[in-house]
This record gives structure tokens, sequence and C-alpha cells, in this order.
């Protein structure tokens, strides 16, 4: 069963229409935090304690403190390019409820002193874009966006911009790159976009599902927020569940619920009565959970007590007929592919990660091609500028320690152990 | 090089935006969307109209999947092959998809009527294996597949 806000939202027919989304309240938080000072609406989101849902898991308010009060203009930008595999969170609320996403930036902005904000898009989502294009119009025709708001005097132009296929523009500052019309290549950080971002100014860059988290927040109040699941990981989370389960799908539940009972409970348990090898708890870039593992509860700080991480929250499901060799060889496929081609480790790492665990995956392995592997991979942590390297390298490293027997079994079979098995 | 219309629209937003050169992938966005390609021709013309050296242009768009220089098939069919999809069997999909158009992934059939092309996660992990032409198509099966393929013959 799913529990929490953006649930009944999504349950409601024809809510992406503002008329309906006004007769459930829409954008009543946002005539309240128009009543508010911008500090108070800053303060009030810190009380719910709410953290970046875009992977990273960084307190979302501390990008808007970091917003110089003297500096102008100010801009927001809304991360939809989602793309991390495993992940369709942010998807099913703009195809659902755009407005609650429209009703959180304008909060936003207001609150960090922004009068445009952009909407980054992965060109896939070509839909979506259209949704949340009509949304914007019947917003502004209502007086929910554009000039003076609700009488208040704020200003707010929102755009939708779609991107043109590439991963690493998920990462904000590549993200920023690309609205600017450029390459979408990371830049050095620190500055970090609160001081300099797109076009040189200040810039907040939010996830989708934090954005929309916020009219409730002003609405509820921080502390009610604040309230729900563990003391360090607040709030509701969308969880994206795929792969070998019966019913993959989208469930929201508090930050804490426990991993099994949402495999074995609320996705009806493994496909075909076969049993769990390994779980990934947040989208590619997260190092997997074994069976043994897999009994944690879903808050930041109990998976990276696991060794791994929340991520954004996409859980991938393998039953005992899958690959270790495969998975990892699918990982190095997509990091390689994906990878901006600035940094040398990355770049280069990625590719011979790829032709390694192919030759093992196709039983031309060798028995030194396992420290080779893992070499590669610690050459990759932490020498690239953004966090593509360690997403590709902290993963495979992890399938490569956690199923080593499985690594080895390739090279001496000459071959997949497990085609032809299925 | 872009209709009347669109390039009005394009107009409109260059106002809204704080600096017009962010246009520059939604302007090389319509050119794909119409010619299915970006020759020299549009490269120049962009480059022109945002005030920009045509060799940027070209640097941006290579960067881009979304963007070819050669022209694409009437519809471009592009099968996931990440990992969720891979778990339930995009790859015999790929497989049946490639004999079935006689295309390699990346080919363009000779009567420019199908490009295959093999893409990574579209966000649809719930509903996998999966594929787009210029809409979703989800829970795919051989039959599905081909079902789609004859309608759009």
């Amino acid at each position: 069963m799913n529990e929490g806000p953006f649930s009944q939202l999504l349950k409601v027919d024809g809510i992406n229409k503002i008329e309906r989304y006004l007769e459930q309240g829409g954008y009543s938080a946002l005539k309240k935090a128009l009543g508010m000072k911008p500090d108070e609406i800053i303060e009030e989101v810190k009380t719910s304690g709410i953290r970046g849902r875009g992977g990273a898991g960084f307190p979302a308010v501390v990008k808007w403190s970091f917003i110089p009060k003297d500096k102008r203009p100010v801009y927001l930008v809304c991360n939809a390019d989602e793309g991390e595999p495993g992940t369709f969170k942010d998807r099913y609320i703009i195809e659902k409820i755009p407005h609650l996403l429209l009703e959180g930036i304008a909060i936003s902005s207001y609150a960090v002193g922004a009068n445009f904000a952009l909407i980054y898009i992965r060109w896939e989502y070509v839909r979506e874009a259209e949704i949340l294009k009509n949304a914007i119009r019947e917003a502004k025709e209502k007086g929910m966006l554009g000039k003076n708001i609700m009488g208040s005097g704020f200003d707010l132009e929102v755009v939708v911009h779609r991107g043109a296929g590439a991963y690493i523009c998920g990462e904000e500052t590549a993200l920023l790159e690309s609205a600017e019309g450029k390459r979408g290549n990371p830049r050095v950080k620190p500055p970090f976009p609160a001081n300099v971002g797109l076009y040189g100014a200040p810039t907040v860059v939010n996830n989708v599902e934090t954005l929309a988290s916020v009219p409730l927040i002003i609405e509820k109040g921080g502390k009610w927020y604040a309230s729900i699941g563990k003391p360090k990981s607040t709030g509701f989370k969308l969880f994206a569940v795929s792969g070998h389960v019966k019913k993959p799908g989208l469930y929201e539940k508090p930050m804490g619920y426990p991993l099994l009972k949402l495999i074995n409970e609320d996705c009806g348990g493994i496909r075909e009565e076969r049993k769990l090898k390994a779980v990934i708890p947040g989208g590619t870039s997260t190092p997997p959970l074994t069976a043994e593992e897999a009994d944690v509860s879903l808050d930041y700080e109990s998976i990276q007590e696991k060794g791994s991480m929340l991520g954004s929250g996409a859980i991938i499901v393998m039953d005992d007929s899958t690959c270790m060799v495969y998975v990892a060889k699918k990982l190095a496929d997509f990091y390689s592919h994906e990878s901006c081609g600035q940094c040398t480790p990355c770049r280069e790492g990625m590719p011979w990660l790829k032709e390694i665990l192919a030759r093992i995956e196709n039983g031309l392995g060798e028995s030194d091609d396992i420290p080779l592997l893992m070499d590669i991979c610690t050459g990759i942590l932490g020498r690239t500028l953004c966090p593509l390297g360690d997403a590709g390298a902290l993963p495979i490293l992890a399938y490569v320690k956690k199923f080593r027997e499985e690594f080895e079994a390739h090279i001496k079979e000459k071959g997949c152990p497990f085609k032809g098995k299925k | 090089m872009i209709p009347e219309e669109k390039l009005k629209e394009l107009k409109e937003m260059e106002k809204i935006y704080p600096d017009k050169r962010s246009l520059l992938l939604p302007y090389l966005q319509a050119i794909q969307d119409i010619y299915r390609y970006i020759s020299d021709e549009a490269i120049e013309f962009v480059a022109k109209e945002l005030s920009l050296n045509p060799s940027f242009v070209l640097g941006v768009l290579t960067f881009y999947t979304y963007f070819s220089r050669t022209k694409r098939g009437k519809y471009h069919i592009q099968v996931c092959r990440n990992l969720s999809c891979s778990l339930l069997g995009a790859e015999s999909l790929i497989d049946y998809i490639s004999k079935r158009l006689s295309l390699k992934p990346g080919e363009t059939s000779s009567d420019g009527r199908f490009t295959f092309s093999l893409v990574e996660c579209l966000g649809c992990c719930d509903r996998a294996p999966m594929m787009i032409n210029d809409k979703y198509y989800t829970d795919l099966t051989l039959e599905k597949v081909d079902e789609i393929l004859s309608s759009l013959r």
C-alpha cells in the first residue's frame, strides 16, 4: 500500500488540470508562502530536514541558504533530467501532478529571490514536457505564475528546457553548461552553483521530488514533516522498483521503511517464486546489497552503514538466476557510453572495464583480470571532477568484491555459468 | 530552414531567457525534428541566428545523442539496453527487432524508413522492457513488437 501525500494526489483523476488541482486545495501553500518572509520559508524548510531527492542526499535547504543576499539576479533550476538507471519517480510527478511541481518551484523561487526558473527535462520525456508547458500556461492564466502572482508583487517566469540525450547533464554543473547552450561538461567545484551558477549568477538547483515536497512542508509545517521517518532522514520518499519482482512500480513510503517488506509484501515478492540474490538500493550508481545485507531500512544512514547509498530511491531487484558479471558489464557499458570525456581516469577507465568484463562474460577472461578490474576501479575513484567516475567504479568494484566467486567461475569454466540455465 | 510559426516561438523564448545562447539546443531540436539530421547549412543558419561560431555549434551538437549528422529514418526505433530492461529480456527483443528490420544497431534502412538504435535508461523501468519511436511502448513481448512494427509500415 502507498501511504503519503504524493500517492493521495496521484490517485486523483484529472489533477494535471489546474481546476482539479485547485479543488484539491492546490496553490494554497503558495498563497500562504507569499504572505511569509523569504527567510521564514527557508527556516520552515530547514526545520523539515528534507534532504535532496536527486541522489546525493544533501540537505536541500543548505543550497538555498548559500545564496548571497546582495547579488541579483538569482535563478532557480529544477533538475528533471532523470537519467539514473532504475529511476522513474520524477516522470510520475510531472505527468500526473505538474501543478504541485510548479507550486513548489514558485514557493522556492520566492524564498531565494529568483524571478526566472528553468526546468531542465530529458528529451525522451516528450509528453511530459508538453504536460508541463500546458500546466505553465494554465497557471499563468490563473495568475499563479507570471507577473504579480496573486497580487503579491512577486514575478516569476518558468521555462521548460529540453535536454538532448546525455546522462551527465543530470549532474548539476553539467546541466547548467547545457542550459547555457554548451557541451554538458561538468564544471570544477568550487565555486558551487549557489555562488556561480547559470550565466554566472547565484543559482539553486533542486530535483523534481524535492521541489514538489515544498508545498506540503509549507502547508503542514516543517515540524510535521520532520516527525515522519527517521531523525536524520525525514519525510516520505518515492521508491521506483524494477527488476525481478511481481509488482514493479512506484511506491511512496516514510523514510526508514524496511526494504524486504517493500520487496516481499508491497511488490508481491520475487517473480516465479525464485530467491533474492541482490538488490540495488538507489540506482545503478549505488553498490548492490546481497540478499543477506538486504535486511535494512530505507533511509540514508541505514543504507550507508551497509556500504551503499539510498541515491534516488531506484530499487532494482535481482533474483538467483542473475549473472553478476553480466550486471557489472551492463553498468560498464553504460558509464563508458555516458562519460563526457573530460577526465582521463573516467574516459579511459570505463571502456577498459567494459572490455575486460565483456571478455570475462564471454569466457575469454584470465585470472589476472580480477585484480586488474579492481585496480582500474580504484584508479578512477575520487580522481574525477564530477561523481560520474565514482558512480561507475564504486558499484563495479562492489560486484567484483561481493560476488568474486562468480567472476572466478566464469574464468575457470571459460564462459558464463548462467547461460542456458534460465 | 525553420517554419515561420516555429521560428516565431523560438524568438518569443529568446525574450524570456536571460541569454539567447541558451536557445542553441531548442533551435537544433527544431531542425532535427523537421529534417531528421543537422546539415552544414543548418549549422550555419543557427550560428547566424544566435551570433555563434559554426564550429562551436558543431562542437555542441556532437555532444548529444539526440542530434545526428546523417539522416535518420522516418521511424526511429530505440530500445533500452540498460539494466532493468535487460533483466526482463531486452536482449532477445533487440536480436528479434534487428533480424526483423535487417538492421544492426545504429543502422538506417536503405528506403529511409527505419533507424534502429540502442539507448540507455528511458526512465520507464517499471514497464520494462521498453522502446520508443516518438512515444513510449511498454511491457513488450515479441508479439507486441510485431504489432507495433507492422503498424508503422
